[in-house]
C-alpha cells in the first residue's frame, strides 16, 4: 500500500450558503453551497457538515464531495436515510439561502489527481457514485487524456444521479457501464440483476493494464466487487474502497 | 456556538456521558477500510514484536491461543463519529505480549496484512489499555472487522484498532501511520476530539 503526501486539513469551520438544489431521485438531491475560503478540493475528499439547533444542539456527519478543483463553490448529493437524523434534512428542508457550517476539505487517500495519468476503473453502486463524479468531472475539466472507465450500479433508471451530465460526459477517454438491480430502461439488452463477477470483469479495465481502480458504496456491495476484483488480478495496493453503512 | 441551521431540531437530544463529543449511537457496526478485505488464514497468520536491536518476537495462531486470553467489555468510538457501548471480545493483552520484551523505545508502529499501519505510543498499549482481540460478541472476528486478529485500542478512535494485524514495530519517534499521513490526528483521543491533523 503507498501513502500519499500530507494534506492539510483545516480545522476551523466555515459558514457555506446553499446556493441551489436540484433534485436527482426520488430520495436524493444534490446542494451546490458557496462557502468562502474554501479554497478548492481533490476529486474523492469528503467534508465535515455542522448542523445547529436552535437550543445549540449540534449533529454533524461527513459527506463525498461531487465537486472538484478551485474554487469557493462545492456540490453535494445527498441520499435520504429513512432513519437519519440529517440526511432528511439536507434532502426535504434545506433551501436557497441557508447556512451550513463546512470543515474540510478532508482526506487524502480515495483521490484522484488530473496529473496522474495511468488508466483509471471507477466502481460506484448507488449514492457511491458521489466521489466518482468528481472524478469523472475532474477528468475532464483538466483535458486528461487518461482512459476511464466508470460502471455504476444503481435499483433503477429513477435511481441514478447525474444522469444528463454523465450522459455528456461520455466521450473517446470516458466510457460508462450500466448494471441495474431491479428494473431497468426500456429496451434494455438485459434484465435486471445484481453485478456478477462475469459483468464485472467484461465491463472493466483489465487488470493487465494496471489501472487505478476506486470503488465506493455499500459495504456488501463493495466488500464483493473488492473480492472479485483481487480474484481477477488486481493488485489489492491498486484497489481503493470507501464504503457506508454496516454489516 | 455555531450559526443556526433553520428548521434544524436534531434528534439525539438526551446527552449520554458515556458518549464522546460529537459522537452518535450506532447498534450497527460499520465496516471502514481503505481496500479490499484481506483474507488471512488461522494457519499463516503470525504476530511479531520488533525491537529497535533487531529481535523479533513471534507468535504463531497456536502460540497466540496457549497465552491468557481476557473478556473485554468496552465502548468504541470511531472518527466518523458513529460509537458503539458495551461491546464484548476476547483478545490478548499486550501486555501478555510485551511481558518479555526489551525496548527502550517509547513509540510502536502496527503492521497489517494489506499493508495499513498506525503509530500509536507504548504506554498506550499497556496498562491494560489494549488487546489483539480475536473475537467480536462471542464469534470470531469476521475478516470485514479485522480477522482473525486486530489491535483492539479502544481509548482512542478506532483507526488505532488496526485491523488484520501482523506485528508491531518499536520506533524511537512518533512516526505518522497511513491514516495519519492522510490528515487525520498522531493521537486520537475521543474525548478531545482529536480527529485531524
Amino acid at each position: 500500500m503507498t501513502t500519499t503526501a500530507p494534506v492539510p486539513t483545516p480545522s476551523v469551520w466555515k459558514v457555506g450558503v446553499v446556493a441551489s438544489v436540484h433534485t436527482e431521485t426520488p430520495t436524493a438531491r444534490s446542494i451546490m453551497i458557496d462557502v468562502p475560503g474554501w479554497g478548492g478540493n481533490l476529486a474523492g475528499q469528503h467534508l465535515d457538515l455542522r448542523l445547529s439547533a436552535p437550543d445549540g444542539y449540534q449533529a454533524v456527519r461527513s459527506y463525498s464531495v461531487a465537486s472538484a478543483g478551485p474554487g469557493e463553490r462545492l456540490e453535494l448529493a445527498v441520499d435520504r436515510l429513512p432513519d437519519g437524523e440529517v440526511s432528511p434534512y439536507l434532502v426535504d428542508d434545506l433551501q436557497v439561502g441557508d447556512e451550513l457550517e463546512i470543515r474540510g476539505p478532508l482526506g487524502g487517500w480515495f483521490v484522484w489527481r488530473p496529473e496522474q495519468t495511468g488508466p483509471v476503473q471507477l466502481i460506484g453502486g448507488g449514492s457511491g457514485i458521489v466521489p466518482l463524479m468528481a472524478m469523472a468531472r475532474a477528468h475532464a475539466a483538466s483535458g486528461s487524456t487518461a482512459r476511464f472507465k466508470l460502471l455504476y450500479s444503481v435499483r433503477s433508471p429513477h435511481d441514478v444521479f447525474f444522469a444528463e451530465e454523465l450522459a455528456s460526459l461520455a466521450s473517446e477517454h470516458f466510457e460508462v457501464t450500466w448494471v441495474y438491480t431491479r428494473s431497468t430502461p426500456t429496451a434494455w439488452p438485459t434484465p435486471a440483476g445484481r453485478l456478477t463477477p462475469a459483468v464485472l470483469e467484461a465491463a472493466t479495465i483489465p487488470a493487465s493494464e494496471n489501472p487505478a481502480v476506486f470503488v465506493c458504496g455499500p459495504t456488501g456491495f463493495v466488500e464483493s466487487v473488492a473480492d472479485w476484483l483481487v480474484a481477477l488480478g488486481h493488485p489489492a495496493a491498486s484497489v481503493k474502497t470507501e464504503r457506508f453503512g454496516g454489516k | 456556538m455555531g450559526i443556526i441551521s433553520r428548521g434544524f431540531a436534531g434528534r439525539s437530544r438526551e446527552h449520554n456521558p458515556e458518549l464522546p463529543p460529537g459522537q452518535y449511537l450506532t447498534e450497527d457496526f460499520p465496516v471502514l477500510s481503505a481496500g479490499p478485505t484481506p483474507r488471512i488464514s488461522t494457519d499463516e497468520w503470525e504476530f511479531t514484536i520488533t525491537t529497535e536491536n533487531g529481535t523479533v518476537h513471534r507468535w504463531s495462531w497456536a502460540d497466540l491461543m496457549a497465552l491468557p486470553i481476557e473478556d473485554v467489555a468496552t465502548d468504541i468510538h470511531c472518527v466518523t463519529r458513529w460509537s458503539k457501548l458495551g461491546t464484548s471480545w476476547r483478545g490478548v493483552s499486550l501486555d501478555t505480549l510485551f511481558a518479555g520484551v526489551d525496548t527502550s523505545y517509547g513509540y510502536t508502529m502496527a503492521h497489517s496484512y494489506g499493508g495499513y499501519t498506525t503509530n500509536v505510543p507504548l504506554a498506550d498499549l499497556l496498562g491494560g489499555k489494549a488487546w489483539i482481540a480475536f473475537e467480536f460478541d462471542g464469534q470470531p472476528l469476521d475478516p470485514e472487522h479485522g480477522g482473525p486478529a486486530r489491535l483492539l485500542v479502544p481509548h482512542l478512535y478506532f483507526w488505532k484498532s488496526a485491523k488484520w494485524v501482523r506485528g508491531i514495530q518499536m520506533h524511537k519517534s512518533d512516526d505518522a501511520g497511513f491514516w495519519e499521513q492522510n490528515g487525520y490526528n498522531t493521537y486520537g483521543d475521543p474525548w478531545l476530539e482529536q480527529r485531524y491533523s
